[in-house]
């Protein structure tokens, strides 16, 4: 049984029925939404880079004729029951759970935020197709003030997503000629402007390069809907005429109704099996997970053939393998048809080198190049034609290499 | 590494003065690290120490500000109140905990 049919469902839908014996075994995926977007495109939406048909397929599409697919809304998982309890009042049994439920910006658990007259008309979040779309009318007319771009507490899916918002919104009204009319804020409540202390530096040269102003150690508590202003716990404050910000980002609240997670519904699991450290028979992928790994899609690829792998293993009442490593693969887009490349894992941090193979490359590691933009766009391709499938990616190893890299 | 001494004993401490072990830490030491950020000790802060330290050993891993909130019934103002200027650092290290790494 797996639950949710985002990134992480899906594949995992896709590797199970190529892998499993269906004369013993039913897969059923379950997820009350029919649309599947392609989140990475959503960075590009307020820029008019993306529109509607880049990011939006239906679920149905991905999804094996093997696999029974039910949309139904989950009310919760009753894990001593082996139960899943639908909102219709059915309940399904499992022998074998695999939670993908993903995790969702909360903007709600900022007094302010959400008042009626600024949210998506002053403040807007990008992680939602809504929010992004409306930024993009936004944008249209902007005509110049102050844009802050905001994060409101970690761990938020795609940790990079931010900076490449800043970059691009430094490039988007470079070219229209009103750059200079234009303050850029980038506020976060971490202390630099990213968690890896190498990325930290390169990128937080790259703000000042790019006269985007980093207001580091900022710990929101409210917005003042009026005045338009940002307020900290320690009284702070950071005005704007446009707000950018990534809310509190939380796991499902069935996992809440389950009570199987921490104080913001991710499910403690095993951070090498990717078992659930409640539940043998329960295993969680993806953005479901408190596991210190990023939350994003390269991540979830790398785990759901590590997770597959587990999950037949454990059919078969043998151990599992603690490979997954925190791998992580994240292109960085710099804005002016640049992109950055970064490949990390729980033990190394991002650095210098050539990827996926040494000196011949062809893509450049923490360096900005154009090539690793090109990266970016035909990543669209590959996401919706090899990742989703749960097919191999040529060239990229699950576990991270150290090949190629300056260490 | 570098040693330090508090309360008259000995402690093994990173380069920036944070415990190694953690479990070499008592109370009267915590008066003499809180003197390097002017701050005096009350029961208020004696209640935020504790909760840092046996939510550590229970789970390992250092609690966030939410966690704090949600499960050690402490109000957010409260840490920046009495440990201002970046509240979990110094209350991390006046509690004898490691330095806490900004999550991914």
């Amino acid at each position: 049984m797996i639950l949710g049919a985002g990134t992480a469902g899906t594949m995992m839908a896709n590797h199970l029925a190529r892998k499993i014996d269906h004369k013993n075994w039913n897969i059923t995926i379950i997820d009350e939404h029919k649309t599947h977007y392609y989140q990475p495109g959503f960075l590009f939406i307020p820029f008019g880079t993306y529109s509607e048909k880049d990011v939006i397929k239906k679920k149905a599409d991905f999804i094996p004729k093997k696999v029974e697919y039910i949309s139904e809304k989950i009310e919760k998982i009753e894990p001593q029951a082996n139960t899943i309890k639908l909102e219709n009042g059915n309940s399904i049994e499992y022998n074998i759970l695999i939670v993908a439920t993903g995790c969702k910006i909360v903007p709600d658990e900022i007094d302010g935020l959400t008042d009626v007259s600024i949210w998506h008309k002053d403040a807007f979040d990008f992680y939602t197709f809504e929010g992004a779309m409306a930024l993009q009318k936004k944008f249209e007319n902007f005509k110049g003030g102050k844009l802050v771009i905001h994060i409101a507490e970690m761990p938020i899916k795609c940790p990079v997503a931010p900076l490449e918002f800043a970059f691009l919104a430094d490039s988007f009204f470079t070219k229209k000629g009103i750059r200079n009319d234009i303050e850029l804020i980038y506020a976060t409540p971490l202390s630099g402007a990213f968690t890896k202390q190498n990325c930290s530096t390169v990128l937080g040269h790259l703000l000042s390069e790019k006269n985007i102003k980093l207001i580091p150690d900022f710990n929101i508590e409210s917005v003042d809907s009026n005045s338009k202003k940002m307020i900290s716990f320690d009284g702070k404050e950071i005005d704007f005429d446009c707000l950018a910000t990534i809310p509190t980002n939380m796991g499902d609240e069935l996992i809440e109704n389950s009570d199987m997670g921490d104080e913001l519904n991710f499910i403690p699991t095993d951070k090498h099996t990717l078992q659930s450290k409640d539940h043998d028979n329960i295993f969680v992928i993806g953005d479901a997970t408190d596991l210190p790994s990023s939350k994003a899609g390269s991540v979830a690829h790398f785990q759901a053939e590590i997770l597959t792998h587990n999950v037949m293993n454990f059919i078969k009442n043998k151990p599992l393998k603690p490979d997954f490593d925190g791998h992580a693969n994240c292109f960085i887009e710099s804005g002016f048809g640049k992109a950055f490349l970064i490949d990390f894992n729980y033990d190394v941090e991002p650095v210098e080198g050539k990827f996926p193979f040494p000196i011949i490359g062809p893509m450049s590691l923490l360096k900005e190049s154009r090539l690793n933009h090109f990266g970016k766009m035909a990543f669209k391709h590959i996401y919706w034609n090899v990742l989703l499938r749960g097919l191999p990616m040529p060239g990229i190893p699950t576990q991270m290499k150290t090949w190629g890299k300056k260490l | 590494m570098a040693v330090k001494t508090f309360a008259g004993v000995e402690i093994e401490v990173n380069d920036e003065g944070y415990f190694l072990k953690h479990e070499n830490w008592n109370k009267e030491m915590a008066q003499e690290i809180a003197e390097e950020f002017d701050i005096n000790l009350t029961d208020e802060h004696i209640k935020i120490l504790s909760f840092l330290r046996s939510d550590f050993e229970s789970k390992g891993s250092l609690p966030t500000m939410r966690r704090m909130k949600k499960v050690g019934g402490i109000p957010t103002k409260d840490l920046y109140r009495l440990f201002p200027d970046g509240p979990l650092k110094k209350a991390c290290k006046i509690a004898g905990l490691t330095k806490p790494a900004s999550c991914i």
